[in-house]
């Protein structure tokens, strides 16, 4: 009884939190729910009229939405590199960022789940996909393994830094023993929703620029560079705009991360090349397209031209330990870092996937305006949630949200 | 009137619940054919609206509508935007058994896993909403595969010209969707003397044929015995069926496209938008798992045309061809064309290396 009295309080608290700031704070909330309107505007357009609305074909029949579920998938599994030494490892450098990394993940995950259903053809029959009501394809579908493990992770990064800040909200310490099981199954839990999500694409015979047994490795180090990455922008713009304290050292930490997972992409980078290019065959023309344009058909160019440069110099500047520890610098290389896994695991890997098609039909593929609407009202919908939590959470954090402390008052 | 509705049954009229309470459903779920009993039901419907003047039909509860409860309850932990729909047919103040065809077509469950009574009822439900909504009867089948068939498909490349004769007939006889051109097979166009090179090969040509140095060569789903598609459904709406079709159940089907991703043979369509055929060309001789009509959001395919297969014709790609370059038939039948074919061919298939044992075989002369 009295934790839901206490619980309520919190729900209360927190509404009184999120709801009062700075008139920046005001403008960047007003800012997001602008965005996810007409993102939702958009998406009526797409229920009324069907997926025709949207770039895709029967050619390519997957764009931006999975593409950017498979990025964020990526940025979600991130969060482990934070809960793993902070929690197991009792790394305490950590502490104070890993609530911000798990509620990071949370953001990710649910933008994960709403790019699946807007690229759902039938959103009111979703609950097919239930188990028990539904008729779910498990184990044989990785889809259906790829919706208990991103359901699961959310679950278990919705309710680690719950229980830690319930139990810090009323000013007790939180129970290692209860938490750092949950953290421990959510460090295997982050590898495999990445690698789960590899699978979808690596075990299809039919796309020869998926089914490469290199694709689920380099999903995670590429994941590994790019989550930590946005970790540590958020990290830097908390640091500079709230009272919550990250030292330095948990920055340098977490370059030192980015650093290693960008450098073992870079070398899988190297192979898949090498593989594709030096004795190609067949199944290289989608890398072909995708690197250099088939029969004159080059939309992709500039995208993945683009990426490789800022890959490739992020990586090398990372590497010098001089440039890490300048913070402008780190942070200047975590930004492009951050582009350019978004391009590269974004449309770099899903749209060639299907270029040239199953014979060799070579039809592009350009988003549409109300698709990218659809998915900038989905990425404000992620920094929206992450707003309200990592609000809530440094207040509770910095001991400024407390229970029953408004009442001593 | 309910263009809005994101069901392809639309239903345009009003009409009040059935008389006949004694059978066991909305639509006639009862033992004998349909066809006559609808007749009677819908004159009646309509008369009856006529007669109250208005759209005050009582909400009759019928037997059917158990299970139609049983999945709501379910349903409404978790399905909103389903529900969502249901209710707002139900606000559009049609007729209640429009509404009660929709909320048990809406919550119905997976075609595979059907009894074959549940068959027929989803049959008879829809077979009554196109009537509501067009004023004009379908005949629609649920007929299962026999035994001792397996059908498979042989394309002899010496004899095709090219025409695409099976294409048209392959689109009229399988409604498929007159605005975005939809069509299951395509045809290849290959230069002589280059071997089978489908990147070079045109799919899409507008020119006489047959184009001088050029032969054809045509693809669709190839019924695979191992298909890479069904594995990868989420929701298993599609499957192998005995007789080695591999069918779709549209209603069940969720649209995530990951079958299409997944067949190495082009053979899968999305319908993008609502399909649209003109009334009049409308081919009312249909299967469920075959050639009704479609909604948006839903994947289809070749099924081998299975409203004509399984009642012992050929598909309508064969019987349209004009140099008989197809030939369709039972794999387990030792008298049968397609095995006097591969018996006597050098027959061949395309990707073997995946693994994925097509029933589709080519030969040439």
């Amino acid at each position: 009884m009295r934790r839901l009295k206490v619980f309520k309080s919190l729900l209360i608290d927190s509404l009184d939190v999120i709801t009062h700031g700075s008139r920046k704070y005001h403008l960047w909330m007003g800012f997001l729910t602008f965005v996810m309107l007409v993102g939702m505007y958009c998406y009526s357009i797409q229920l009324d009229q069907g997926l025709s609305v949207t770039g895709m074909t029967d050619r390519v029949s997957w764009g931006l939405y999975i593409s950017n579920f498979t990025f964020l998938v990526g940025v979600a599994a991130a969060a482990v590199m934070l809960v793993m030494p902070t929690y197991v490892l009792k790394d305490i450098d950590f502490k104070q960022a890993v609530l911000i990394g798990e509620g990071l993940a949370v953001a990710a995950l649910i933008m994960c789940l709403a790019f699946v259903v807007a690229d759902m053809g039938g959103p009111s029959v979703l609950w097919h996909m239930i188990p028990g009501i539904g008729v779910f394809n498990f184990p044989n579908s990785m889809l259906t393994w790829d919706v208990i493990v991103l359901n699961g992770y959310l679950f278990l990064n919705i309710s680690i830094p719950y229980y830690i800040l319930f139990r810090h909200y009323q000013g007790k310490d939180a129970n290692p023993k209860i938490y750092v099981p949950g953290a421990l199954i959510s460090v295997f839990w982050a590898v495999s929703i990445h690698l789960v999500t590899a699978f979808l694409y690596q075990g299809l015979q039919a796309r020869p620029f998926w089914n490469n047994a290199l694709l689920g490795p380099r999903f995670l180090a590429s994941a590994f560079a790019a989550g930590p990455a946005l970790i540590i922008l958020v990290l830097a713009i908390i640091r500079n705009y709230t009272a919550f304290k990250v030292e330095n050292k948990t920055i340098g930490k977490l370059a030192m991360i980015v650093t290693v997972a960008a450098q073992i992409n870079l070398i899988m980078l190297v192979s898949e090349l090498f593989k594709e290019f030096y004795a190609p065959t067949h199944h290289s023309e989608s890398a072909y397209y995708l690197f250099f344009g088939l029969h004159g058909k080059n939309a992709l160019l500039p995208w993945i031209w683009t990426s490789i440069p800022l890959n490739v110099l992020a990586t090398v500047l990372l590497t010098f330990g001089k440039f890490r520890n300048n913070f402008k610098v780190l942070y200047f290389c975590c930004f492009i870092l951050f582009v350019a896994i978004w391009i590269e695991k974004g449309f770099g890997l899903i749209v060639p996937g299907f270029i040239p098609g199953p014979y060799g039909k070579i039809a592009e593929y350009t988003p549409t305006g109300v698709e990218i609407g659809v998915t900038m009202g989905i990425w404000a919908l992620g920094a929206f949630v992450f707003t309200i939590l990592a609000k809530t959470a440094i207040k509770i954090e910095t001991g400024k949200l407390r229970y029953k402390k408004k009442d001593s008052q | 009137m309910s263009e809005n509705n994101t069901k392809w049954f639309s239903l345009n009229l009003s009409n009040s619940k059935p008389k006949q309470q004694a059978s066991t459903c909305g639509c006639g779920n009862t033992s004998g054919g349909c066809g006559g009993h609808q007749n009677e039901i819908r004159s009646s419907a309509i008369g009856d609206e006529r007669h109250k003047d208005g759209f005050e039909q009582v909400f009759d509860v019928q037997m059917d509508r158990r299970t139609a409860f049983k999945k709501l309850t379910a349903s409404l932990l978790i399905g909103a935007g389903a529900v969502t729909t249901s209710c707002s047919v139900v606000a559009d103040e049609k007729s209640k058994e429009k509404a009660q065809i929709d909320w048990e077509e809406q919550f119905k469950g997976n075609y595979k896993l059907m009894s074959d009574e549940e068959k027929k009822a989803t049959v008879d439900r829809l077979v009554r909403s196109y009537e509501l909504r067009t004023n004009k009867t379908i005949s629609m089948t649920s007929e299962n595969a026999q035994e001792n068939v397996l059908f498979g498909y042989a394309f002899n490349i010496s004899k095709c010209q090219g025409y695409m004769d099976c294409v048209s007939a392959c689109v009229e006889e399988n409604n498929q969707d007159r605005n975005s051109e939809m069509q299951y097979i395509r045809i290849h166009e290959m230069k002589d003397g280059q071997g089978l090179k489908f990147d070079e090969a045109d799919d899409n040509y507008y020119h006489e044929v047959p184009a001088e140095g050029h032969f054809y060569l045509g693809t669709q789903c190839f019924h695979c015995d191992n298909p890479p598609c069904v594995d990868v459904c989420p929701v298993q709406a599609t499957w192998r069926e005995e007789d080695g079709l591999v069918v779709i159940d549209y209603d069940w089907c969720v649209g995530c496209r990951y079958c299409m991703a997944a067949c190495p043979y082009d053979g899968r369509r999305f319908n993008w938008s609502k399909p649209e055929v003109p009334e009049d060309e409308v081919n009312k001789n249909q299967h469920y798992l075959g050639n009704r009509m479609r909604k948006k959001g839903v994947m289809e395919k070749c099924t081998f045309c299975v409203q004509r297969s399984r009642k012992g014709q050929n598909p309508a790609c064969v019987d349209a061809c004009p140099t008989g370059a197809r030939i369709f038939g039972n794999l387990l039948d030792p008298n049968s064309t397609i095995r006097w074919v591969l018996e006597n061919k050098k027959v061949f298939r395309l990707k073997e290396d995946l693994g994925t044992e097509p029933k589709f075989w080519y030969f040439m002369d």
